[in-house]
């Protein structure tokens, strides 16, 4: 029984978060035609990219069904540590993006030694090293601000052929993820991993090596956008980043990725991050009051929650066999709710 | 014909108990051999071996002459040897073509390559005259596709030996027939198959020979010709069972217990009514997908139905299972592991989750440890569950048959009125089917009523008072026992025209 209407649920709710995308626009657009400009949007984008690029790593662990609650903390040991090395040596801006990345990496390989080879849960690993990580960094600090040297600001505002570096290292990551999730054997196994790692195993396929692989590149990730929103700022104090793994952990949710593992995409995390910017932008457009900001956006991860949670029902209910066609509504039996 | 696997003195100790004991086993190359056997006589010991999942404690294997001691899974398919297991190693969210490159695709310029993979697995699909696009999505294929998918995987994977573990438990008929069709396939393409299954009828049709395990050991085997049904059973059980069905101890009676009227679902059931009597076991044929299953849920209150009326000693129903347990229903899943059982509870726990609230005790209503484990201690003993500490052993490591004796069991500690069984015999091997047909006489004997439901025709002629058949959500007859006849039964349940 699919009638047109069922029909145009079903898509509704398939694509629920670029429908609110859409929504979210036009509403805004209407009351405030500013916010469509392609300067303001522009803007978006640009400030979504710090969440956003943290989001396309969390959604390579979320594909495997594990989370990565360290990423706050990388973002800001990671930044710390390359702004340390930068000023030590003396280095370029570009190589302390470099230090950035490798130290994202070394936290990374922390998280995997203790799940893969200890097999101790995700969230319990990720929960202490979330303490962990900034601990360090605020014994190296001593809770001090550190400042970067001033070439950090201007590599932070700089731009590549006109489009600001955010952005640029934004849609770099988002290809590449994208790249390797739906084109390369390794980001097919981690699909196959979030669907059944025991079946993955007796595939064939090196468990240990995918799910130690994806923590990696969250942390990588992380660092990395750590790392390009301190280069707009040019000051890391000792709070930057904290609370930030659940921004990262709703965007890559908003964006279609499952907490169950085996569902979402790279191009979903970039939409959910822009979407969570999108409505806090608009918000402070239209003037609305700032303190209602976090139920708004509670309430847009509840709805695309929801939508999800639909999506699996009407699959589910898809699949029940029916065993008879169903006569059109005229006949005398049946027909009674 | 020479021999393409052998297994020599094979033996695998578990902490000193024997699961495999000197094995010698020759497979053929290029013939079917079916492997029967209770649960626990170390098939799927066997099993991990060949495949490479458990080291055998002495012995060895040769692989096509050579010596052969796969170290892991993926040994086994390098090897060229494929499993089919009943649980399918599968991923639902992926594509047909991706589920066979999963351990490597092609590549090209550094990426998937994935015009040759699709290319490639369309042509390994028309093989197995299985017409899906390799691009679709395994979760959108029926367990039968599916399972044609796992055979390309192996085809894939340039299999030479196939070995088949209960693969038709969740195919339907029709499906089951095509299985039987691509087996002869890929017989007639020269390769080997070990045939693994309860259903001796299966087993017999496929293979050229048979071999049967009891308790770790090869007891018995032969080419098929010789090996009629009754040798089969009396090799794996070690001893004439005497019948295959215990004899019904009490006759039932005049007074109704339930009376289904009318019901009608569209789509599901239509018109469905029925009356079942105290000490009655009724039978509920019907091919898979004939709505017998759905009935079920409907009179158990899990889903719904729009037209007529269920009543229960007379009484309507309240709507939903829970209403309808404390009114005196019971329904034991066709689906054990999944729906009937908490797998990784203890033994304990499971009998008593039904009951669990005639154990609080005033005035707070905390659990009485001693009235409780006094209760599932009997009801072991009396269902014969054999198990160790009930309290301690998890049900999943029980065999099937112990696993089904503990779903009833713990569903006849609250003593209803009603029991619903859903192939209560799937995946139980022989000796265990005789004790729950037994349990089922003793269950009616009782004064209860039973509806037994299974796609096994024989095994409610063996044990039923009366048998409906249902074709296509509908009831289009019944027999008793007295005019019981496969052939009419049967005829009316493939009847085409019923709807």
């Amino acid at each position: 029984m699919t009638s047109l209407a069922e029909r145009a649920l079903d898509a509704a709710v398939r694509h629920a978060t670029y429908l609110i995308f859409a929504a979210v626009l036009l509403w805004f657009g209407l009351q405030s035609p500013v916010f469509l400009m392609p300067e303001s949007l522009a803007n978006i984008v640009k400030q979504s990219s710090f969440i956003g690029i943290a989001a396309i790593g969390m959604t390579f662990v979320l594909l495997t069904g594990g989370i990565d609650l360290s990423v706050g903390s990388v973002m800001f040991l990671a930044a710390l540590i390359a702004g340390m090395v930068m000023r030590a040596l003396d280095l370029p801006v570009p190589a302390g993006m470099v230090v950035a990345l490798l130290t994202g990496v070394v936290l990374g390989l922390i998280n995997a030694f203790f799940i893969v080879v200890l097999r101790v849960i995700p969230f319990i690993v990720t929960l202490a090293t979330l303490f962990l990580f900034r601990g360090f960094g605020i014994w190296l600090t001593s809770s001090t601000q550190f400042d970067f040297p001033p070439a950090m600001r201007a590599f932070g505002l700089s731009s590549i052929l006109g489009v600001p570096l955010p952005i640029v290292v934004f849609a770099a990551f988002a290809l590449m993820a994208h790249v390797v999730l739906a084109h390369t054997t390794f980001g097919r196994q981690v699909y196959a991993f979030g669907n059944d790692p025991e079946a993955a195993r007796k595939s064939g396929v090196k468990i240990a090596w995918v799910q130690a692989r994806v923590y990696v590149i969250s942390s990588a990730c992380a660092a990395v956008a750590g790392f390009v929103l301190i280069a707009q700022i040019g000051r890391l104090d000792a709070g930057f980043g904290e609370g930030r793994e659940f921004d990262v952990i709703a965007a890559a949710v908003l964006g279609g990725a499952s907490l169950m593992g085996g569902s979402g995409t790279a191009l979903g995390a970039v939409m959910g991050a822009t979407l969570i910017q999108t409505v806090k932008m608009g918000l402070v457009f239209t003037g609305v009051n700032l303190y209602l900001q976090p139920i708004l956006q509670g309430a847009i991860i509840f709805l695309a929650v929801l939508a999800d949670g639909l999506r699996n029902t009407r699959m589910r209910s898809r699949l029940r066999r029916t065993i008879r066609t169903v006569e059109p509504a005229s006949g005398p039996a049946g027909r009674r709710i | 014909m020479t021999d393409i696997l052998t297994l020599e003195g094979l033996t695998k100790d578990w902490f000193g108990v024997p699961a495999v004991s000197d094995l010698t086993l020759r497979v053929r190359q290029g013939a079917c051999l079916g492997l029967i056997g209770q649960n626990g006589a170390g098939k799927s010991t066997l099993m991990n071996m060949i495949g490479g999942i458990v080291a055998p404690t002495a012995g060895r294997m040769l692989w096509r002459g050579q010596p052969y001691s796969p170290a892991s899974a993926a040994d086994a398919a390098a090897a060229g040897i494929a499993f089919i297991h009943q649980e399918l190693n599968l991923f639902s969210n992926l594509s047909v073509a991706e589920n066979l490159y999963i351990d490597g695709f092609p590549r090209r310029l550094g990426l998937i390559d994935w015009r040759r993979v699709h290319a490639r697995t369309r042509e390994i699909l028309a093989r197995l005259s299985l017409d899906v696009d390799p691009r679709l999505s395994v979760g959108n294929l029926s367990p039968g596709e599916r399972q044609l998918v796992e055979i390309a995987k192996a085809l894939h994977n340039e299999a030479q030996l196939l070995i088949f573990d209960e693969p038709t438990t969740s195919l339907t008929a029709r499906e089951t027939e095509r299985l039987f069709d691509t087996i002869a396939a890929l017989r007639a393409e020269g390769r080997t198959i070990v045939y693994i299954s309860h259903i001796l009828g299966d087993v017999r049709r496929l293979s050229d020979d048979i071999a049967v395990l009891r308790d770790g050991r090869l007891v018995d085997e032969g080419p098929v010709d010789a090996f009629p049904v009754t040798r089969m059973i009396r090799s794996m059980i070690g001893r004439d069972l005497g019948g295959l069905y215990p004899p019904r101890t009490a006759a039932p009676r005049p007074r109704p217990v339930l009376e289904v009227r009318g019901v009608t679902q569209p789509g599901v059931v239509e018109d469905v009514s029925l009356t079942l009597h105290e000490g009655e076991v009724l039978g509920l044929f019907g091919l898979m997908g004939s709505g017998r299953s759905e009935l079920a849920r409907i009179l158990f209150g899990l889903d719904p139905h729009q037209g007529g009326q269920i009543l229960l000693d007379g009484a309507p129903l309240p709507a939903g299972p829970r209403g309808r347990i404390r009114a005196g229903m019971a329904f034991v899943t066709e689906n054990r592991r999944d729906e009937g059982l908490m797998m990784e509870a203890s033994i304990a726990d499971n009998l008593s989750l039904v009951s669990l609230r005639e154990f609080g005790r005033r005035p707070v209503g905390l659990i009485d440890p001693q009235a409780l484990s006094a209760r599932t201690e009997a009801a072991r003993t009396e269902l014969a569950v054999k198990a160790g500490d009930i309290a301690v052993q998890p049900v999943k490591a029980l065999s099937g048959g112990n696993q089904q004796k503990v779903v009833i069991g713990k569903w006849q500690m609250s003593a209803p009125r009603l029991f619903i069984l859903d192939e209560p015999t799937r995946g139980v091997d022989v000796g265990a089917k005789y004790e729950i047909y037994a349990l089922i006489d003793r269950l009616a004997a009782a004064g209860g009523a039973v509806l037994m439901i299974s796609s096994e025709l024989e095994e409610l002629t063996g044990t039923a008072d009366r048998i409906l058949v249902m074709n296509r959500g509908e009831i289009v007859g019944g027999l008793d026992r007295a005019a019981f006849s496969d052939e009419r039964i049967l005829s009316m349940a493939f009847r085409e025209d019923a709807a």
